[in-house]
């Protein structure tokens, strides 16, 4: 009797070895079914051309599914080295147009000279930067690449890395 | 295998096979319930007859629905509102019936606090009803996302988003999430696959855990009475049905029920028929548009509380942020109440208002909890009476956490210092 039970001992262990193997593999298959898809990885790049940018215009573009603020500052907007995105002699706010909150568009009032996130009052000054409310770190910026007067979402050029090593 | 004998007809023929007999007694006929309950204890029955028209209405609709991002807003605004016939029924019913199963959620909640049915014996009861609501809450979410509009996205977006708040791999969840970089038809279809598989599958199997849970210790009463259910059934059941405190749950208790369900669904159909729109947010008429946020999101009534808990912390505190206060506060909101069981130090079961001190307790709770629904559906930036509405979110936030962490473990270790009421 006391072998017969030894072996259902081990024949239970070994069905929970194959089993935890098992399992886990398969933990990891379903992890990866709901993962972006390649196609979706591979989302493109967009070219913006900034030359037609009057001062003090903003506008909105479509990067990756997601919205992108661009901004030129004009002479009465103060310069910030760590945020602005210099082309020529002008200076531009890129940043995603995405709430570092829970990912709301914020609104541009020009008259007040800030992004307002109706959804729950976060307030962001015109370089970006958070200043009121639960957001919690600036906008972000998007990986962009300069090329004459034209940005290039979706790569990383020098301008991009210096940055990012700032912030 | 027992011996099958010849039978004499079809149900000696299915007792033979699967005890018919014994189960119908173990079920409903045999299955004791107190006398002394009122209509508050229908609420069960309630919520199961708006679970079966979820259902029913759900299967009706995924008939015509398109989880598609380009073609879902038109399958259920054209198609099932103009083209099916009837169409414009099913969509209403399932509408009206998500959010009232909430009230009556609600209700149900707060009768079994009023009473104590959470303590001694009923924890699981309690448990089990815990996680349907958290099951619900996803259920309706995943559903609400699924016509594409305007407010459906956004909500996606946001509510998706609040997983971004994990330590170091909230990011990267975020995207395993939504299968994209941003909400999209990846999205979409998972939640389609939720609401009208996983989930539904989940609900039923802990509905019927739920049921089970009140087997043995059986249901409370309105004096939260201790009743010897073996004593009382046994004295139904030799005839005396005057003195037991009991009644089996068919025919008796059900027959009431029936009443019950009868005044609801007058009630229910009225909406339906006559007030639809307050179960369909008119943003949610415009289709979803990523590059637009609408001025001023709000979740449905029912998540409005949770909502204001969110951003009821928009200051950082002692170097933590509001970001993560707000969601760590959110997160514990919608878990909070599983713990009844751990806050009422007390042993005593009875209704509040023999409890002096819960009684008050339980009011102000009520209380905090409906002028948190409100302020959830008002802009934050608003100033109500010369307040601004972020400040009175913030002590409301406050006051329920306390209520909930604080005053109730001290009232009710209190009381119990007392030796009862
Ligand atoms: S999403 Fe912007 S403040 Fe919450």
């Amino acid at each position: 009797m006391s072998v017969k039970q030894e072996r259902r001992n081990f024949i239970g262990l070994a069905f929970g070895a194959v089993a935890a193997v098992g399992g886990a593999f398969s933990l990891v298959a379903v992890k990866k079914t709901w993962d972006p898809l390649p196609s979706v990885k591979a989302a493109g790049f967009t070219t913006v051309d900034l030359s037609p940018m009057k001062d003090g215009e903003m506008r909105q573009i479509e990067w990756r599914k997601k919205p992108i603020f661009i901004l030129k500052k004009d002479a009465n907007m103060a310069p910030n080295d760590k945020r602005d995105v210099v082309v020529g002699d002008s200076r531009y706010i890129v940043a995603i147009a995405l709430c570092t909150h829970l990912g709301c568009i914020p609104e541009w009032r020009a008259s007040k000279q800030v992004f307002i996130c109706a959804c729950h009052a976060g307030e962001f000054n015109v370089d970006g930067i958070n200043t009121f409310g639960p957001p919690p770190r600036p906008l972000d910026i998007p990986p962009f690449k300069i090329d004459g007067t034209k940005l290039v979402l979706g790569e990383t050029g020098p301008e991009y890395e210096k940055l990012v090593a700032q912030a | 295998m027992a011996q099958i004998r010849k039978s004499t007809g079809i149900i000696d023929w299915l007792d033979q096979r699967i005890a018919l007999n014994k189960m119908m007694k173990v079920l409903v006929s045999e299955y004791w319930i107190p006398k002394n309950i009122n209509f508050l204890w229908a609420m069960g029955v309630i919520l199961t007859t708006l679970f079966v028209l979820l259902l029913i209405t759900g299967f009706l609709l995924m008939m015509y629905y398109k989880p598609d991002i380009n073609l879902a807003f038109d399958s259920v605004n054209y198609t099932i509102m103009k083209e099916v016939e009837y169409g414009w029924l099913w969509r209403h019913i399932h509408a009206v019936a998500a959010s009232v199963i909430f009230l009556i959620i609600y209700i149900h909640t707060f009768t079994a606090i009023y009473y104590g049915s959470y303590k001694k014996g009923r924890e699981l009861i309690w448990i089990s009803g815990m996680l349907l609501f958290i099951l619900f809450s996803a259920e309706a979410f995943s559903g609400y996302m699924l016509p594409w509009g305007q407010m459906s996205y956004w909500a996606a977006m946001v509510i998706t988003n609040l997983f971004g708040g994990i330590p170091v791999i909230g990011d990267a969840v975020v995207e395993w999430i939504r299968g994209d970089y941003a909400v999209s038809d990846s999205t979409l279809t998972r939640f389609f696959m939720l609401h009208v598989c996983l989930l539904p599958l989940v609900l039923i199997a802990v509905i019927a855990l739920h049921f089970y849970t009140l087997r043995i210790p059986h249901v409370n009463n309105e004096t939260g009475e201790e009743i010897d259910f073996d004593v009382e059934a046994e004295k139904y059941l030799k005839g005396d049905k005057a003195n037991a405190k009991v009644i089996p749950f068919w025919p008796g208790f059900l027959a009431k029920d029936f009443m019950y369900i009868g005044f609801f669904m007058i009630f229910f159909f009225y909406l339906v028929c006559f007030h639809f729109n307050f179960a369909m947010d008119p943003i949610n008429f415009e289709p979803g548009n990523p590059l637009k946020t609408p001025p001023h999101i709000y979740p449905e009534w029912y998540f409005l509380w949770q909502y204001e808990i969110l951003r009821g912390f928009f200051f950082d505190i002692f170097g933590f942020s509001a970001y993560n206060i707000g969601l760590i506060a959110f997160a514990f909101a919608g878990i909070a109440l599983f713990f009844m069981p751990i806050y009422d130090r007390s042993d005593v079961v009875a209704p509040a208002h023999e409890r002096k001190g819960f009684f008050v307790w339980f009011w102000l709770l009520v209380i905090d909890m409906i002028v948190l629904t409100i302020f959830g559906k008002l802009p934050a930036d608003g100033v109500t009476m010369g307040i601004s509405n972020s400040w009175i979110g913030f002590y409301s936030t406050i006051t329920f956490f306390i209520l909930l962490l604080v005053v109730l473990p001290i009232i009710t270790t209190l009381e119990k210092k007392r030796g009862g009421k």
